[in-house]
């Protein structure tokens, strides 16, 4: 259990996915504007990064029983790639609400680097199959984290007066690079909690 | 198209990184060191050419309903060429990048490239897109990796620069110094071409590997 609740929380804080290991920066830099927009990709990421860790982990290990593990990126990405349409149309048919809030994002996030990372990150940190799953929820709530925390920084900066050549661009990255500085606060968190 | 002039719009006019602003993940994670960056700008590169040679050799083949995963499967192929290869003769390299060799699949340059110049053209102009826009890679992957390398380490491809008389920052060589490099390096180009090089005021959807598949793409993006 313990292991657990490290893995779990070295995955929200101290490795954050966005800030510290930097995948999926183009939806934490693209749809981070409004905090809708943030919370609803973010759900989606999570959703989708435990529904793919769900399934790959069990191809992973028939790839290895085939002696085929070398096509892991191959199987992985197409894998991830048809799931989530195959989620997409059931949603659409079956949900139509949870389509209109959660699953436009789907599409987005099939080729998203955050969701073929955390699968194999997964393997190559030979975690268990509880463990993966925990360590892919967790990436995807420290996802959603920095969103919305990214998102409410957006929004104070919007209208600040830059100089010219910062405005735009420019200025959210140096706003990211303020929050990833605060979130280096945390690297030290697990050992002080959990005294390794 | 001239040749020369494919190779230029690659390197500078579309600078994949600095002007298109493409491929930020990547570019924001290995750039801790010059060569790392460099490794992984000369892997991207020939994942890229690869992949656009023969995605405009297939294009006449390749139906259009199914073509996103057709060129995912062409490039994650020669991903896991170039990764082999890697591990063969440049491990080192290979240990330092790690989990972004094989996350080359979803760099949005190589799909962006695929769709947008390689499934249209000859696969001789293909193949010269590919050169140009790979070394663009490189060299703004490069810059990257040497501007973090020097303040953060004072050092620079192992020779010692600046560390003698001025205190590296290492917080250059952490996350929060390439978010700060990166939005340096474009506020500088805004400022060098007068804000017109660069066309996007946004990241919006031209930066999303799904672009080229997303309904909400023509729409107005994720936002709307």
């Amino acid at each position: 259990m313990k292991e657990m609740i490290i893995i779990l929380m070295s995955a929200i804080l101290v490795n954050n996915f966005v800030l510290v290991k930097f995948l999926g920066i183009c939806p934490f830099l693209g749809v981070s504007k409004k905090l809708d927009s943030a919370i609803g990709m973010s759900a989606a990421v999570i959703f989708v990064m435990v529904l793919a860790t769900a399934v790959t982990y069990p191809i992973m290990s028939l790839l290895i029983h085939l002696n085929i593990d070398y096509l892991q990126t191959i199987v992985f990405i197409l894998v991830i790639a048809a799931l989530v349409q195959l989620v997409e149309i059931a949603m659409k048919r079956y949900v139509p609400a949870l389509h209109k809030s959660l699953g436009v994002y789907l599409p987005l996030i099939t080729t998203n680097c955050a969701v073929l990372g955390v699968c194999i990150l997964n393997i190559d940190e030979s975690y268990t199959y509880a463990q993966s799953l925990i360590n892919s929820f967790g990436a995807g709530l420290g996802f959603m984290l920095a969103m919305v925390l990214f998102s409410g920084v957006r929004l104070r900066i919007e209208n600040n007066d830059f100089p010219i050549a910062f405005k735009g661009i420019p200025s959210i990255l140096i706003a990211a690079s303020i929050v990833s500085l605060s979130f280096m606060g945390f690297s030290g968190v697990i050992d002080g909690l959990f005294g390794q | 198209m001239n040749k020369l002039s494919l190779l230029k719009n690659g390197i500078i006019k579309e600078n994949p990184v600095l002007i298109l602003l493409l491929g930020t993940c990547p570019t924001l994670a290995v750039t801790t060191t010059a060569i790392n960056g460099l490794g992984m700008g000369v892997s991207t590169m020939a994942v890229l050419i690869c992949s656009n040679i023969v995605i405009a050799m297939l294009k006449n083949v390749i139906p259009d309903k199914v073509r996103i995963p057709c060129y995912i499967v062409v490039i994650a192929g020669f991903v896991t060429v170039v990764g082999f290869l890697l591990q063969a003769y440049a491990p080192a390299v290979n240990d330092a990048l790690g989990l972004f060799i094989p996350l080359i699949v979803v760099n949005c340059i190589i799909l962006g490239r695929a769709e947008m110049f390689a499934s249209k053209n000859k696969v001789s102009d293909a193949a010269f897109d590919g050169i140009g826009m790979g070394l663009g890679f490189t060299l703004a992957l490069f810059l990257m990796g040497s501007i973090r390398e020097i303040l953060g380490s004072g050092g620079w491809m192992n020779f010692n620069i600046t560390a003698d008389y001025i205190d590296p920052v290492a917080i250059f060589m952490l996350a929060p110094g390439a978010f700060f490099t990166f939005g340096c390096l474009v506020a500088l180009i805004n400022y060098l071409s007068k804000g017109k090089a660069i066309k996007k005021k946004e990241m919006g959807c031209e930066g999303c590997p799904s672009a080229v598949s997303c309904q909400l793409a023509g729409k107005g993006g994720c936002e709307s």
